[in-house]
């Protein structure tokens, strides 16, 4: 901060100055020393506590573990790696958790959008407000009691069956569509906000002249918004896809039988085996990695 | 129902006995004869000044303000009590030496045990470690290493067949409703949700499949784990949800989306709704036997022993299991008072024909503990992985 306050055009050949404010000064003369009152901080963090934290949990993905005590043994062995990759039920696990992702992800965005668009441009501003609430409110309740509360709705005897029931029909309980609507309802108000203010960045004149020009709502919305919108559907994306592929509590309460998702895989094995639960970690941060360099080429995350 | 229960589970016990030829209970057998290679950890030899505090890690409900303060007003030592979901989390817990003392289940005190983490017990500074230890929880394997003691025991349980009474109208004398594809209940049928509940399968096996030789349901060699793993399998094609967390399992009985599977008495008795039965049935089950160990690190032991010989008093050793709802390891206490008399009554306490056929959970390790020497068995590492795999 103190960096930022140095005035640029103070006199470094006025000894007057230096004497009345010798840090800044001697900021200002040294360009490394800025950097690193400006950076040392964030950067510790940044590099000392996630990144360094991050690499010492992948590198014991290649040591040993005692098959009696469960403690991890250094040492290099590229079994953990063949163990996931190999078994069946792991790849299969891995591909679910990242259909499971990307189902999220397209659900919130065909809430988001249409949503988006009446809260921006057809709402009045005090049902607009309302409605910024309602979608802000699930983020004011606690993560697992809103698991719990999915998790009594699509009981067998729960609300959804005791509503649908005079129409003769039956939820769909603990299954994997669950865990996506259960995902969907969590991470929705990561998609609608960035979608919201996309919307209302656009300038109304261009729905007029789109009008004027012969089109109709849909086409509008086709060849208008959604260019426009594309980088905060995008951006919002990153929320709902990455934090979908590291959940795993929603896929323990509401999955029922054959919901294992990756996190559950790692759950269960990072006391007992973190080598294996390491190995297995590589998978979301990959998937993560390569959807990450995707939405960069479309200069996304530069609006985030 | 509680005769036909003991009926069922001596006839069980006899059947079994006969069927696997000498699988005796490790209380008449003596798995004493299991030598395991233990690091030296020294035996405290008498007790000292106490410290004025102790760590504990312990099972919710093992430790609480009800009878910590008067320990504490009667010994100077403040209880620290830290609460523990699994015993994985206690093994990791005991690992950094922060902690005296852990309420320890089977499936965690061999690995402290043969990781060094706790230490021999001196059962003279534990005047309360006496006769009145109910038979059933004496020679199990915390305290026949090598001849050494590591655990006083707190108490058991044994893991039920729950089901819902209003659909399952007959009590089930079998597991077979929860493992058989064709069972009436397919859809609606719950389990366990850990690595440890393959041994259920193996008991299962045990029992219908004697040509596997499994004596120990803990003491799996390849063939018969992989039997459990299509055992478990096949289940899976008819189970609604398994369950880890205690509130889920409840409101997934309560909200009708399981009908039977595996539960507590505990959680039975939490359900509050009368529809919710319990029963042991005639192939037996896996239970829990839980004790306390001393850590190898510990910087207060003296207030360490303090609490074992304290927790281990009739009147203590009920109060936790009356709290947490499980059969107390001091048997004294049954004859306390009519509600005592009653809680035993109801887990079953002195019933050691029906803990006969429970198998306390237990660490599987390579070194098969049923004694074989000719075959490798599968570890903890190895029921992990293949548990991950049933789940698909």
């Amino acid at each position: 901060m103190t960096a930022i306050a140095t005035p640029p055009t103070a006199p470094s050949s006025a000894p007057a100055a230096a004497k009345s404010k010798p840090l800044s000064t001697l900021l200002y003369r040294h360009r490394w020393m800025r950097l690193v009152g400006l950076l040392s901080l964030p950067l510790t963090w940044l590099i000392g506590l996630y990144i360094v934290s991050l690499a010492l949990l992948l590198v014991t993905a290649f040591w040993f573990i005692d098959p009696f005590t469960s403690k991890v043994i250094p040492g290099f062995t590229l079994d953990n790696f063949v163990l996931v990759f190999s078994e069946p039920a792991y790849v299969t696990t891995a591909l679910r958790t990242l259909g499971i992702a990307l189902a999220v992800t397209l659900l919130s965005a065909a809430f988001a959008i249409p949503l988006g668009i009446f809260m921006a441009k057809l709402a009045s501003p005090w049902l607009r407000a309302v409605l910024a609430v309602a979608i802000t409110l699930p983020l004011w309740a606690g993560y697992l009691v809103k698991i719990l509360a999915m998790r009594i709705t699509f009981t067998e005897e729960g609300f959804f069956n005791w509503v649908m029931a005079p129409f003769g029909i039956t939820g769909p309980g603990f299954s994997l569509l669950t865990v996506v609507l259960t995902l969907t309802y969590l991470w929705f108000p990561y998609m609608a906000l960035p979608v919201y203010t996309a919307i209302r960045q656009i300038p109304v004149n261009l729905f007029d002249a789109s009008a004027d020009l012969g089109a109709r709502g849909a086409t509008t919305i086709r060849t208008v918004v959604l260019p426009l919108l594309w980088p905060a559907l995008l951006a919002g994306s990153v929320f709902t896809f990455s934090l979908s592929l590291g959940d795993y509590i929603v896929a323990r309460f509401v999955g029922g039988a054959n919901a294992q998702m990756i996190g559950s895989i790692i759950a269960s094995n990072i006391n007992l085996n973190p080598p294996v639960a390491a190995a297995f970690s590589v998978i979301p941060i990959a998937f993560v990695v390569i959807y990450l360099v995707v939405t960069r080429r479309t200069g996304a995350l530069e609006r985030m | 129902m509680k005769n036909k229960l003991m009926a069922i589970s001596a006839t069980a016990a006899v059947s079994a006995l006969m069927l696997a030829g000498c699988a005796a209970p490790a209380a008449e057998e003596g798995s004493g004869e299991l030598v395991f290679d233990v690091p030296d950890v020294p035996m405290l030899e008498e007790l000292g000044e106490p410290e004025g505090q102790v760590d504990i890690i312990a099972w919710s409900g093992f430790v609480e303000p009800a009878w910590a303060d008067t320990f504490t007003e009667e010994t100077g030592c403040v209880v620290n009590r830290r609460v523990a979901g699994t015993s994985d989390e206690m093994v990791q817990l005991m690992r950094t030496g922060d902690y005296d003392l852990v309420s320890a289940s089977g499936d965690a005190s061999l690995r402290l045990i043969v990781g060094g983490d706790v230490a021999p017990i001196n059962r003279d500074l534990i005047p309360n470690f006496g006769d009145d230890i109910v038979p059933g929880m004496q020679g199990q394997i915390y305290d026949t290493i090598n001849g050494n003691v590591y655990g006083v025991p707190i108490g058991r349980g044994a893991n039920i067949l729950q089901y819902n009474s209003e659909v399952v109208t007959e009590t089930p004398t079998s597991w077979d409703i929860v493992w058989e594809a064709d069972s009436p209940y397919a859809g609606q049928i719950t389990a366990y949700d850990a690595p440890i509940y393959i041994a259920d399968a193996a008991v299962y096996l045990m029992y219908h499949q004697p040509e596997l030789g499994i004596q120990n349901p803990y003491a799996l060699d390849e063939t018969q784990l992989e039997a459990a793993v299509d055992l478990l399998k096949q289940q899976n094609g008819i189970v609604a949800e398994y369950w880890a967390d205690p509130v889920a399992q409840i409101t997934s009985f309560v909200g009708g989306t399981t009908v039977a599977g595996t539960s507590w008495e505990i959680l039975r008795k939490l359900a509050a709704d009368d529809r919710m039965q319990g029963t042991l049935p005639q192939e037996g089950s896996t239970g829990w036997a839980d004790a306390w160990m001393i850590s190898s690190q510990s910087d207060a032991p003296n207030c360490a022993y303090l609490w074992m010989d304290y927790t281990s008093s009739a009147e203590v050793n009920g109060a936790i299991a009356m709290n947490f709802g499980m059969a107390p390891a001091n048997g004294a206490f049954c004859e306390l008072n009519d509600e005592a008399a009653a809680h035993c009554e109801e887990f079953n306490a002195l019933n050691e024909d029906y803990f006969e056929n429970v198998w306390y959970w237990t660490t599987p390790i390579e070194q098969c503990i049923d004694g074989r020497t000719d075959v490798k068995c599968t570890s903890f590492q190895d029921w992990t992985n293949a548990w991950a795999t049933i789940k698909g």
